[in-house]
C-alpha cells in the first residue's frame, strides 16, 4: 500500500479524496486551511471534478455542504472552532434534517489559542446537536476517520463530526493510504419532506435523532478509535482522549502500567468508562481542549468515584496538553534542560514590512490624533496587529464582522466619530449584513475596508470580495459619493489623511476602500510570472 | 536510534527547509518521523519553531518533552536560547550567528553570543559569511543545516542526496551551492568540536 508524509490536515484531505469526496465546503481558518488546500492541488480531485473552492463564510460552506449531502453525495465542511459557532445554524439543523450522501463536519480546534481568540472545545456542539464525533489521535487515525465516518453517517443519515486540533492538524507523519472507493451517485432523499423542518416535521425527526443515540453510543463501543488497555497497577486508570493519548505513552515507553481507556470516539460508551470506574481506585481523565468528559463523569454534586483532572488542579484548566504537563499530572519527575535565558525577549508577530495596513494605520492614527482615543472597532485578520505598537490603532477584535456592528452600537449610544476597521475577505464573510443594519438607520460610522484583496492571515486564499467591494457597498446602500478607494502608499500619506478626515466628519455610513494587494501574495505572484517568463 | 530536534527560528526565515532535508533522509532510511510545525498567525516575523522527531521505533507524541531533545538548530542566536528547556543533557545547540533584530529590546548581541558559547555542547556559526563565501547568501540556512549534520546521527551522504533531490527542481547551479554550503557547514563543525574535544 501507498505510504505518504501528510500533516494531519493533509490526511483527512487525503482520506476523505480516498473516501469518495464530491465536494469539501470550507472558509479559511487557522488550523483547518491546510485541508481545502490540499483538495484544490490535488491532480485527483481535479479530474475527479471534486468541488473546492472557498465558501464566503462557514455557514454557508456548512449549508452547501449539507446540499451536497441531500443530493445523495459525498461532502465535508471545514472550519476551524470558532467558525462552527458562525455554522452552528446549519450545523445543529442538520443533526435533525439528517444526512443522505455522508456529510462530514470537520472542526479543528485551537487549545492555547496559537491563533485563534478562545479556546472552545467543539465536542459539546457534537453532543449539543446529538451527533457523534470522532477524535482522532494520530495522523493514520485521522486518515481513516473519513472514511469510517462517512460510513457512519450513511449507516444512520446523520452528519458526523470529526474533531482535531491544532498539534495534530500542523503535524507531519507517515499514513498508510486504503484503496480510494468511487464517489455516490446522485440520489435525492427518499422522503421528500426529510429536510422541512416545519415545526411537525422537526418533531418527528428530533424524535427519530434521540432514538438513534443508543446506537451512536453502542457505534463507540465497538469502535476502532476507543479501546480498553488493561494495566496491573489499578491504583489508577486513566482516561485518555484523543492526542492526550499519544502525551500518556511518551510517559511510558515499555507501556503503561496503568489500565487506560482511549477514547476516540462520542457518545462515550459508559461501559467502557464503568468498566475502569469499577476497577480502579482512581482515574484521571486527559483530554485536549475543555474538561467536556470530565464535567460528565463528575456530575453536577455527587462524588461517588476518585476523579483526577482539569477541574482539580491534577492538569491545567486552560491550554493544551504536552508530555511534560501529562508526566506532572502523573506525578513524574521531569529532568528539563537549562531555564530560558532571562535576556530571551518575547518576539510578538508584526505586520510584514511593506505592507498596506502600515499606510492604513499610519494615516488613521494621524486623522484621528486629535480626538480622544478608543474610537475604532476591528476584526479578525492580519490587521489585528494594529493593536500592538507602534500603531496601538485598535481597541476590539472579536468575532468575525464585528468591527462595523460594535462601531455602530457605539455610534447609537453616542460616540462619533466611530471608526470600524475590517478586511475584504472578512467583509463578505461577515461584514455585510453589519453595514445594512447601519445603512438602514444611517448611523454615522466610518468603514474602512482594508482591501489587501486576499485572505491574508491563513496564507493567501481567493477573497470573495476581489472586485467586487464597491459595488457591494452600494448595493447595500451606502450613497455612492461616500464610498471612497485610497491607495494606501507612504506617497499618497498626506492625500489619504485629507478623505479619512472628511469621511470621519460626515454623520452618516461612509466606507473608505483602502487598496493594495497583500505584499506576501505580491511576492509570490511575481516570481510566478518570472518563472513563466523563463519557460 | 533515536533523534529529537527543536528547530528555531524567525517566521520567514526557512526553518522548515531544514526540517524537510533531515525528514527525506530519514524516511528514505526508513527511519518514523513527527514534524510538528507551526501555521498561522506566528508566521509574521514573530518566533516560530518545529518539532522534528525521528526514530526506528513508533514515536507517540508530536512535541518533544522538555528535558529530551538531542540537538536545538537554530538560524537565529537568541532563537535559540528560547528552546534550552527542552536540550536533553548531553544535547548539542546549533545556531547561526546573525541577529535578527525586528523588536526594539533585543538584547545586546555579544551577551546573547556569550550565552550561546556558555553552554556545554554548542556551536555558534557564521552561516550568513560562509554562505556568502561558498554558494549564495540564500544557503545559510543550508550551511546550519551543515554544522549540525555531525550529530543527526544520519550518514552524509543520505543527507546530499536529500538536498539535491529537493533543491533539483531549481537546477543543477542551485544544487551545487547548496551542497558547497551544506559541506562547509559541517567542516566547520567537525573542526570545531575536534578542537572541543581535545
Amino acid at each position: 500500500m501507498k505510504r505518504m508524509l501528510l500533516l494531519g490536515d493533509e490526511a483527512i484531505a487525503q482520506g476523505a479524496l480516498d473516501a469518495g469526496l464530491s465536494g469539501v465546503y470550507a472558509y479559511p481558518g487557522t488550523p483547518s486551511t491546510e485541508i481545502t488546500e490540499y483538495i484544490q492541488r490535488s491532480k485527483d480531485a481535479r479530474e475527479r471534478g471534486v468541488h473546492s473552492d472557498w465558501s464566503a463564510n462557514e455557514k454557508t460552506a456548512m449549508e452547501a455542504a449539507l446540499g451536497m449531502s441531500y443530493a445523495g453525495k459525498r461532502a465535508m465542511a471545514c472550519m476551524k472552532h470558532v467558525g462552527l459557532n458562525v455554522a452552528a445554524d446549519g450545523f445543529v439543523n442538520a443533526g435533525i434534517t439528517g444526512a443522505n450522501g455522508g456529510l462530514l463536519v470537520l472542526v479543528a480546534d485551537d487549545p492555547s489559542m496559537h491563533s485563534s481568540q478562545n479556546e472552545q472545545d467543539s465536542r459539546y456542539y457534537g453532543k449539543f446537536a446529538l451527533v457523534p464525533v470522532i477524535e482522532p489521535s494520530n495522523q493514520q487515525e485521522t486518515y481513516l476517520a473519513a472514511s469510517y465516518g462517512f460510513d457512519l453517517s450513511e449507516k444512520y443519515g446523520t452528519p458526523v463530526m470529526i474533531r482535531i486540533t491544532t498539534r495534530l492538524a500542523h503535524s507531519r507523519a507517515g499514513v498508510e493510504l486504503t484503496e480510494q472507493k468511487a464517489e455516490n451517485e446522485l440520489r435525492l432523499p427518499s422522503d421528500k419532506r426529510q429536510f422541512v423542518l416545519l415545526p411537525s416535521i422537526a418533531r418527528r425527526n428530533y424524535q427519530t435523532l434521540l432514538g438513534k443515540q443508543a446506537a451512536f453510543e453502542e457505534e463507540s463501543e465497538n469502535s476502532p478509535f476507543n479501546s480498553y488497555t488493561d494495566g496491573e497497577d489499578r491504583s489508577l486508570g486513566i482516561i485518555a482522549c484523543g492526542i492526550a493519548h499519544n502525551y500518556l505513552m511518551e510517559n511510558f515507553p515499555e507501556g503503561c502500567p496503568h489500565p487506560v481507556l482511549k477514547i476516540g470516539q462520542y457518545p462515550v460508551s459508559r461501559n467502557m468508562v464503568q468498566r475502569l470506574l469499577d476497577s480502579c481506585e482512581r482515574v484521571l481523565i486527559l483530554e485536549e481542549g475543555a474538561p467536556f468528559l470530565e464535567e460528565q463523569l463528575r456530575g453536577l454534586m455527587d462524588k461517588p468515584y476518585n476523579i483526577l483532572g482539569r477541574l482539580d488542579g491534577t492538569v491545567p484548566r486552560a491550554g493544551e496538553l504536552n508530555p511534560n504537563i501529562v508526566a506532572k499530572s502523573l506525578g513524574s519527575d521531569i529532568e528539563m534542560g537549562e531555564p530560558k535565558a532571562d535576556i530571551v525577549k518575547p518576539r510578538p508577530p508584526e505586520l510584514c514590512p511593506g505592507c498596506p495596513h502600515i499606510d492604513s494605520y499610519n494615516a488613521l492614527n494621524e486623522a484621528l490624533k486629535d480626538l480622544e482615543p478608543g474610537r475604532v472597532f476591528s476584526d479578525i485578520g492580519c490587521y489585528t496587529l494594529g493593536a500592538l505598537a507602534p500603531f496601538n490603532s485598535i481597541n476590539s477584535c472579536v468575532d468575525m464582522g464585528a468591527s462595523i456592528t460594535m462601531a455602530k452600537g457605539a455610534a447609537d449610544a453616542g460616540l462619533f466619530p466611530s471608526v470600524a476597521v475590517i478586511g475584504d475577505s472578512t467583509f463578505t464573510h461577515s461584514g455585510m449584513t453589519g453595514l445594512l443594519d447601519a445603512v438602514i438607520e444611517n448611523s454615522p460610522i466610518t468603514v474602512m475596508i482594508v482591501d489587501n484583496e486576499t485572505t491574508g492571515m491563513t496564507g493567501g486564499q481567493a477573497s470573495s470580495a476581489r472586485g467586487r467591494l464597491e459595488d457591494i457597498c452600494a448595493g447595500i446602500g451606502v450613497p455612492r459619493e461616500h464610498i471612497k478607494v485610497v491607495e494606501p502608499l507612504k506617497k499618497n500619506h498626506e492625500m489619504n489623511v485629507a478623505t479619512i478626515k472628511e469621511e470621519l466628519d460626515y454623520r452618516g455610513v461612509s466606507v473608505i476602500i483602502e487598496r493594495r494587494e497583500c505584499i506576501q501574495t505580491l511576492k509570490i505572484s511575481k516570481k510566478l510570472a518570472k518563472e513563466a517568463k523563463k519557460q | 536510534m533515536k533523534r529529537d530536534i527543536i528547530l528555531a527560528g524567525v517566521g520567514g526565515q526557512g526553518i522548515l527547509t531544514i526540517a524537510t532535508i533531515i525528514g527525506y533522509a530519514a524516511v528514505q532510511r526508513g527511519l518514523k518521523l513527527k514534524q510538528a510545525e507551526v501555521h498561522g498567525m506566528s508566521q509574521r516575523g514573530g518566533d516560530v519553531q518545529s518539532h522534528l522527531r525521528i526514530s526506528d521505533a513508533p514515536i507517540h507524541s508530536d512535541l518533544i518533552p522538555e528535558g529530551r531533545a538531542d540537538l536545538i538548530i537554530a538560524i537565529e542566536p537568541m532563537e535559540s536560547l528560547r528552546y534550552t528547556s527542552y536540550l536533553a543533557p548531553d544535547g548539542w545547540l546549533i545556531t547561526n550567528k546573525k541577529p535578527f533584530v525586528n523588536i526594539p529590546d533585543y538584547p545586546d548581541h555579544e551577551t546573547v553570543w556569550e550565552r550561546v558559547e556558555a553552554l556545554p555542547r554548542s556551536i555558534l556559526i557564521d552561516g550568513d559569511t560562509i554562505a556568502r563565501k561558498v554558494a549564495s547568501a540564500r544557503s545559510m540556512n543550508i550551511v546550519i543545516l551543515g554544522a549540525a549534520s555531525p550529530f543527526l546521527q544520519i550518514a552524509p551522504e543520505d543527507l546530499e542526496n536529500a538536498i539535491s533531490t529537493i533543491f533539483s527542481r531549481k537546477g543543477e547551479a542551485v544544487v551545487e551551492q547548496n551542497l558547497a554550503a551544506f559541506r562547509a557547514g559541517r567542516q566547520f563543525a567537525e573542526e570545531k568540536n575536534l578542537a572541543a574535544t581535545s
